[in-house]
């Protein structure tokens, strides 16, 4: 790729805010030009504080961020040509969606001409067209997050930032603008890093996902890869569904290795964070990857009791008691109509151990 | 019919706008009942007695009344001329009835008021009318004294005929009615009032000012801090304003004399000789120091409220656009602010206007406003009817103030809290 792999970097960076506990903790992070990253952790995970370090409004209590190789970290916030866009949209209120959209040109002295372009530009962007003269109290809220999309990129900014942008919006309303701001990512090119805690929505939109938690980076990752090959069982948990054992390594080899679990009974796992014999671990298993009656040949097959069923249309959620764990989870395909699911009845499960990643003990 | 819809009936049958106001009927009576003390009390306290004011104000029937047979006489003099026999027989007549119940006393302070030399030449009258013999009354009583041949005089009492006057409106602005009837100021050496009211609204202006200036940093302290400390700060603010006027201004004048605090200080560090103390009390700068200082909290509290509402983020949104701290403050937080200004200004500017305790105690000669100008006449000359009407001058005054504002900001862009 032509571009450079290292637009944004995050090196060594701490943050304190009271000099007792770290908020970000040796925090290392290369972002690419042109890329839609996302932050992605529960709150109080310290993805907010990187964004705000990033946008200028807090300074990093150690180490030193870059853009387009500049240390940036004494340069104000207001000199760093980065694009904003804030949870609560912080429109000027007293100002209609032209001023708005015209401030961010207005303090770098554009000609009123090229003033008028751009802003048509941008509000044709977002579909807003014949909108300038409105108040931004005048507009639901999707028109202000779009207005305040406008203004984060009506300036030609090489970074924006965008925190939360969604979090106020309806769920209908959400899923649009998630595919409207990555259509416009996607038409312009502009590097894109977005904070969220919403997981769906960092699937949906990123190029690469960064999972916070506790200060650090768990994972950093694409999509699918993140999804599917979770490095650690915080990653696993906080992505998607998970069903989980715990247990102690007994027979390591590098592909595959035996976990015995707490109730005695014995699984094949992928060893991904375990090294050894005697390690303690967390194995994990997506829903989807176990299977029920099947006919292919699985290294992983045991009998569980059916506890609870729910019909989900598509699918059915299907809860057992497995080598107990008693909140086993699957999901059966509406089309497997043959299979023989109620309750109390006990059933075979199977799975690979490909699938069965054995991850760091919780 | 396409005006008039069909009557929509409720299922029991009764027209259902009938039926809605019987069901609001209710609630209207018991919001009135529950508005209604405090609609007497304003009007027992707040109309009323400015009416009575505005009343007592123009009030002028005092000689009105007491003459009634002579200006009704003198309906058709025209005042170029001595007046006919009738109008000297009805004086004659009415004055006698005041003599009768030792009212002429009154009479003559009052003509006297309007032209100077009424009061020696009625008491002659009084003495010489004993003996006056029926008919003729124009020659004899303009033998009594060769004023009582002047016109002038008459005219002076003709003067006092209708029963309103707007002379104290005029007194208040330093001008009077001349012998012609034309309104014109007084000498320059007797104005007194248009330098009060000059000397009032320069004050509140710079007291208003000066608030401004000193609130509106403290108020977005208050309003960005965190709650800790922003908490003790208000208690800063209002513990001032917890404690009792007179106290506080008191307190200023121990600090402010020649041989307070203050001037010890600039003593003690050099700045002023002992010998050349400087006098900040008992003039202007006392009144300056001591009202902004006390009128301190009408500004701060109005602006905090609305700091208080306006997110932090759209600082940082100005900052992450490109505008410089200053850019940002002046085009995205100042204009926010405006309701608050305008509200604080407003407060704190009608208030001064009116402030009586502080300038009275610390004001001495040039600081005093026309409210002490006002409790002088209340208390002092006992001319109420002039500290009505100046009273309602001030009114007035902060009406239009009231006005302009509304007309510049906007009323409804005022905002309290």
């Amino acid at each position: 790729m032509p571009n450079n792999q290292q637009f944004v970097k995050f090196d060594k960076v701490d943050k304190s805010y009271d000099g007792k506990v770290l908020v970000v903790k040796d925090l290392n992070l290369d972002i690419a030009e042109g890329e839609f990253i996302t932050m992605l952790g529960p709150s109080g995970s310290g993805k907010t504080t990187c964004l705000m370090m990033l946008a200028g409004f807090e300074t990093p209590t150690n180490g030193e961020i870059y853009l387009d190789s500049n240390p940036i970290s004494n340069i104000p916030p207001h000199k760093r040509g980065i694009g904003m866009v804030f949870q609560n949209y912080a429109l000027f209120p007293h100002m209609t969606v032209y001023e708005n959209l015209a401030f961010p040109l207005r303090v770098r002295k554009v000609s009123k001409d090229d003033i008028d372009k751009k802003v048509d530009k941008a509000l044709s962007m977002v579909s807003l067209t014949g909108f300038e003269n409105r108040m931004p109290g005048q507009l639901s809220g999707g028109q202000q997050q779009r207005v305040a999309v406008a203004r984060a990129l009506v300036f030609d900014p090489a970074v924006v930032l965008m925190d939360e942008p969604l979090g106020a919006l309806d769920k209908n309303l959400r899923e649009s603008m998630q595919y409207e701001i990555k259509h416009i990512h996607e038409s312009i090119g502009v590097t894109v890093v977005y904070v969220t805690h919403d997981q769906g929505e960092a699937l949906t939109m990123s190029n690469r996902i960064a999972v916070f938690n506790d200060g650090k980076v768990q994972q950093l990752s694409s999509p699918d890869k993140l999804y599917e090959e979770p490095v650690n069982s915080f990653v696993a948990e906080f992505i998607g569904e998970n069903n989980t054992f715990g247990g102690q390594v007994t027979n390591f080899s590098k592909e595959k290795c035996k976990v015995k679990l707490d109730d005695g009974s014995e699984i094949f796992a992928n060893p991904i964070t375990v090294k050894s014999n005697g390690d303690k671990t967390t194995v994990s298993l997506r829903p989807e990857r176990a299977l029920i009656n099947t006919k292919e040949k699985m290294d992983n097959n045991f009998k569980g009791k059916i506890e609870e069923v729910i019909y989900h249309g598509d699918h059915t959620r299907v809860r057992l008691n497995l080598l107990g764990n008693k909140e086993f989870i699957l999901k059966v395909p509406n089309s497997s109509a043959n299979m023989d699911i109620k309750l109390g009845n006990q059933i075979n499960v199977s799975w690979n151990s490909h699938d069965a990643r054995a991850l760091d003990p919780k | 019919m396409s005006s008039e819809t069909r009557q929509i009936l409720t299922t029991d049958g009764i027209p259902l706008e009938v039926s809605l106001k019987k069901a609001e009927r209710k609630n209207k009576i018991k919001a009135f009942l529950l508005v209604a003390p405090l609609l007497l009390f304003l009007l027992i306290t707040y109309i009323f007695p400015i009416g009575d004011m505005l009343l007592r104000s123009v009030d002028d029937k005092m000689v009105t009344e007491m003459l009634p047979k002579t200006f009704k006489s003198m309906e058709d003099w025209d005042g170029n001329e001595m007046p006919p026999e009738e109008v000297f027989e009805a004086f004659y007549l009415d004055f006698q009835k005041l003599v009768e119940e030792k009212r002429d006393g009154k009479l003559s302070t009052q003509l006297n008021y309007t032209k100077n030399g009424f009061k020696s030449i009625l008491k002659k009258l009084r003495r010489k009318a004993k003996n006056f013999e029926e008919g003729n009354y124009k020659e004899q009583i303009m033998a009594v004294h060769k004023r009582w041949a002047d016109v002038e005089y008459w005219r002076a009492i003709k003067r006092r005929a209708p029963a309103f006057t707007s002379s104290k409106y005029l007194k208040g602005m330093d001008m009077y009615k001349n012998e012609e009837g034309k309104i014109v100021s007084v000498e320059e050496d007797r104005r007194i009032h248009r330098v009060l009211w000059l000397r009032t609204l320069e004050i509140a202006f710079f007291v208003t000012l000066l608030c401004f200036l000193m609130a509106y940093p403290i108020a977005h302290l208050l309003a960005t801090l965190p709650m800790k400390y922003s908490n003790l700060l208000m208690i800063c603010v209002l513990l001032p304003f917890w404690t009792s006027l007179l106290v506080r201004t008191a307190s200023w004048m121990i600090l402010l004399q020649q041989q307070g605090v203050v001037n010890d200080f600039f003593v003690m560090i050099g700045l002023v000789a002992d010998d050349n103390r400087p006098e900040m009390m008992y003039n202007k700068t006392g009144t300056y120091v001591a009202m902004t200082q006390i009128l301190l909290p009408f500004m701060v509290l109005p602006l905090y409220s609305v700091m208080k509402t306006i997110s932090p983020s759209l600082m940082r949104a100005g900052k992450s656009l490109g505008g410089t701290p200053f850019v940002t403050f002046w085009k995205v937080y100042f204009p926010l602010t405006i309701p608050g200004i305008g509200a604080g200004c407003l407060l704190v500017f009608i208030l001064a206007i009116g402030y009586y305790i502080t300038p009275a105690l610390v004001g001495g000669a040039s600081g005093t406003l026309i409210s002490n100008q006002i409790a002088f006449h209340m208390k002092s000359t006992l001319d109420w009817s002039f500290a009505s009407a100046m009273g309602l001058m001030l009114l007035a005054g902060v009406l239009a103030i009231y006005w302009i504002y509304n007309k510049l900001v906007g009323i409804d862009n005022i905002k309290l809290g």
